[in-house]
């Protein structure tokens, strides 16, 4: 145990990485595809909770607009990766020239990449007005936001299909693209909180006060936390409308932003691992509980045994699951705190 | 420019609504002294603090630091230039350890962008050896070595008050300013600290204006003393000239009169 903590953290991170894959590679030759598409899942929720982590956890920013960014950017991943073929077929616009031209399709690692960067760009638009708000009113606004991305969804019927929403997207999404770019988030945000960018941003959830008089622009670190984590979420978006191969304006709304914020909590806001923890509970739970659902004929049986979770947790482990979780410490400790 | 004083206001003035918290207040801030702002409740002593370090923005006056005027800066650009603060009430980043207090203190000395801290590029790697030998440093100094991976708001209330002196001190300021930094402290506690603010002052050069309410510790403490009254500047002068100072005993003694 002491030489593990003794190791650096870069080597320790690779080590963590190694173990993981090795752990997907048996699952993904062993396990059948049901419980691979529930692993997937939880892939995609991890990327979703950890880069809400970022504002919400880390930064002290209790955004409600995460779903949001999710949808631009399964929107935008989904338009430039769509078959040139089927885009006649559905009605949808063909690329225009500055994207690729009318016969161009998108590979998918570009496509959710420029998902990521566009929602960046939409979180910087909104957040330059949203985060000078404060506590519920920030909450609020950012909600507000994530309702006029529905809208648009909705409305834009030219490029979305409006309600109808789009259907037949290349599953191009699978166990290794899914935990891929949950590895890169939590690098990044792991890089993040080792340097004066992420200390910055605790110190304004601590108290920003104190932090501006230290030298520390507030307005500026609450943005780059809630653009970096908009990009994530985009991403996360991406992949989710390339393997559900369906997206609807309304999924993006405010069930799926409330599970996320669940998987947050029970996890462990404010903790590197924490968010993965919650969204595997999350997730799990509700594929275990659906079959005893349907069974015994109680219809809403997993919203109430996440919301009794949601209670529990906050009464009596307020730092999430993984915050006290002492084998695991070394990797959910809250930055900063002991180790 | 030089020679002149390190701070320097005039007509300083803050109105909240109907009421002058502050009204013309006047300093010349030599370099390398410690002066004392003492008033009874509500004298506007810590508005002035609010007022220098940008966290409130004056309804009127000039304030210079260094030969730049800095009249409705922002508090992190001002923070940037050079002076540091403390607060009445501690603002210090309680569920974090001692030692990531001082390092987000020592915040405004690393300059590597986000992409060198992504990649962990060596210009990042050099300046973060260096926020730490600094930080090892500070705690060193403060006696706070043995708790630096203890959470803040678990240690006792003087060692508080430690580090928050030592967290102004580490973003390395010219000019510190102190809001009643014996708040809380019994009179031996108090002589301790009066000695580390000498010895810092001495080390890094420091120049001090130190808000108190604790007489003899201001009075042992301070080169000059000012003192205000209703957001007025009453006396100036060395702190045997303002005990004598028939205007600041009214003043005082006015108080105890409203209480009595
Ligand atoms: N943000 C504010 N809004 C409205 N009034 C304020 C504000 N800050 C201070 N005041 C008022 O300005 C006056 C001066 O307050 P200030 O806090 O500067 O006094 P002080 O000398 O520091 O007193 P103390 O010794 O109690 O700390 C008081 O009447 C106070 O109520
Ligand atoms: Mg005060």
């Amino acid at each position: 145990m002491r030489r593990w903590t003794s190791l650096p953290g870069g080597v320790k991170f690779l080590i963590g990485v190694g173990l993981l894959f090795l752990v997907l590679f048996v699952a993904n030759s062993t396990l059948n595809r049901y419980v691979l598409h529930v692993i997937i899942l939880i892939g995609i929720y991890s990327v979703a909770t950890t880069s809400l982590n970022l504002t919400n956890g880390y930064t002290g920013l209790f955004s409600l607009g995460h779903a949001g960014f999710m949808a631009v950017g399964a929107y935008v991943a989904t338009l430039l990766t769509f078959p040139v073929r089927l885009r006649i077929a559905y009605n949808l616009p063909l690329l225009p020239h500055f994207l690729g031209g009318p016969d161009y399709q998108w590979p998918f690692l570009p496509a959710l990449i420029v998902g990521g960067l566009v929602a960046a760009v939409a979180a910087l638009l909104v957040g330059a007005p949203v985060l000078r708000l404060r506590g519920h009113y920030l909450s609020v606004a950012s909600l507000g936001f994530m309702v006029i991305i529905t809208t648009l969804a909705k409305g834009l019927k030219d490029l979305t299909r409006g309600a109808a929403g789009i259907q037949a997207i290349p599953r191009y999404t699978d166990i290794w693209w899914v935990y891929a770019w949950l590895v890169v988030t939590i690098y990044v945000i792991w890089r993040l909180l080792n340097s004066s960018y992420g200390r910055a941003m605790l110190a304004i959830r601590e108290s920003e006060t104190a932090a501006q008089a230290q030298g520390i622009h507030p307005m500026r670190y609450k943005l780059l936390s809630f653009v970096i984590g908009a990009f994530f979420a985009g991403i996360a978006g991406g992949l989710y409308a390339h393997f559900a191969r369906s997206i609807r304006p309304y999924e993006f709304s405010f069930y799926m932003t409330f599970h996320i914020v669940i998987m947050l909590i029970i996890g462990g806001a404010g903790t590197l691992l924490g968010p993965t923890v919650g969204a595997a509970i999350v997730v799990a739970l509700k594929y275990v509980l659906k079959p005893v659902e349907e069974g015994l004929g109680i219809y809403g049986l997993v919203e109430i045994v996440y919301a009794l979770m949601l209670i529990g947790v906050m009464l009596w482990r307020p730092e999430g699951i993984a915050g006290g979780v002492n084998p695991l410490r070394f990797l959910v400790a809250r930055k900063g705190e002991r180790r | 420019m030089d020679g002149g004083p390190l701070l320097q206001i005039e007509g300083l003035s803050k109105a909240f609504g109907g009421l002058w918290a502050v009204r013309d207040y006047r300093l010349a801030l030599p370099e390398g002294v410690i002066y004392g702002l003492i008033g009874p409740n509500g004298a506007g002593k810590t508005t002035i603090f609010n007022l220098i370090t940008g966290f409130l923005k004056p309804s009127g006056g000039r304030i210079v630091f260094a030969g730049t005027d800095i009249t409705g800066w922002r508090p992190d650009r001002i923070a940037h230039l050079g002076i540091a603060r403390t607060f009445q009430i501690l603002q210090l980043y309680r569920a974090l350890t001692v030692q990531m207090n001082l390092e987000i203190a020592h915040h405004k000395h690393t300059r590597y962008g986000l992409f060198s801290a992504l990649t962990g590029l060596p210009l990042y790697r050099r300046q973060e050896r260096e926020v730490r030998d600094r930080v090892g440093e500070f705690l060193e100094l403060f006696g706070l070595t043995r708790y630096r991976n203890v959470r803040v708001g678990t240690l006792p209330y003087g060692l508080q008050r430690k580090l928050d002196i030592a967290c102004a001190l580490a973003t390395e300021p010219r000019l510190l300013l102190l809001d009643e930094p014996s708040c809380g402290m019994n009179p031996r506690e108090a002589e301790e600290l009066a000695q580390l603010i000498r010895q810092m002052k001495a080390r890094f050069s420091l120049t001090l204006v130190v808000v108190e309410h604790r007489m003899p510790f201001i009075m042992g403490l301070a080169e000059r003393i000012q003192v205000l009254d209703h957001g007025v500047l009453i006396s100036e002068g060395t702190p045997e000239e303002v005990r004598n100072d028939p205007k600041v005993i009214e003043a005082y003694l006015g108080v105890e009169d409203a209480v009595a």
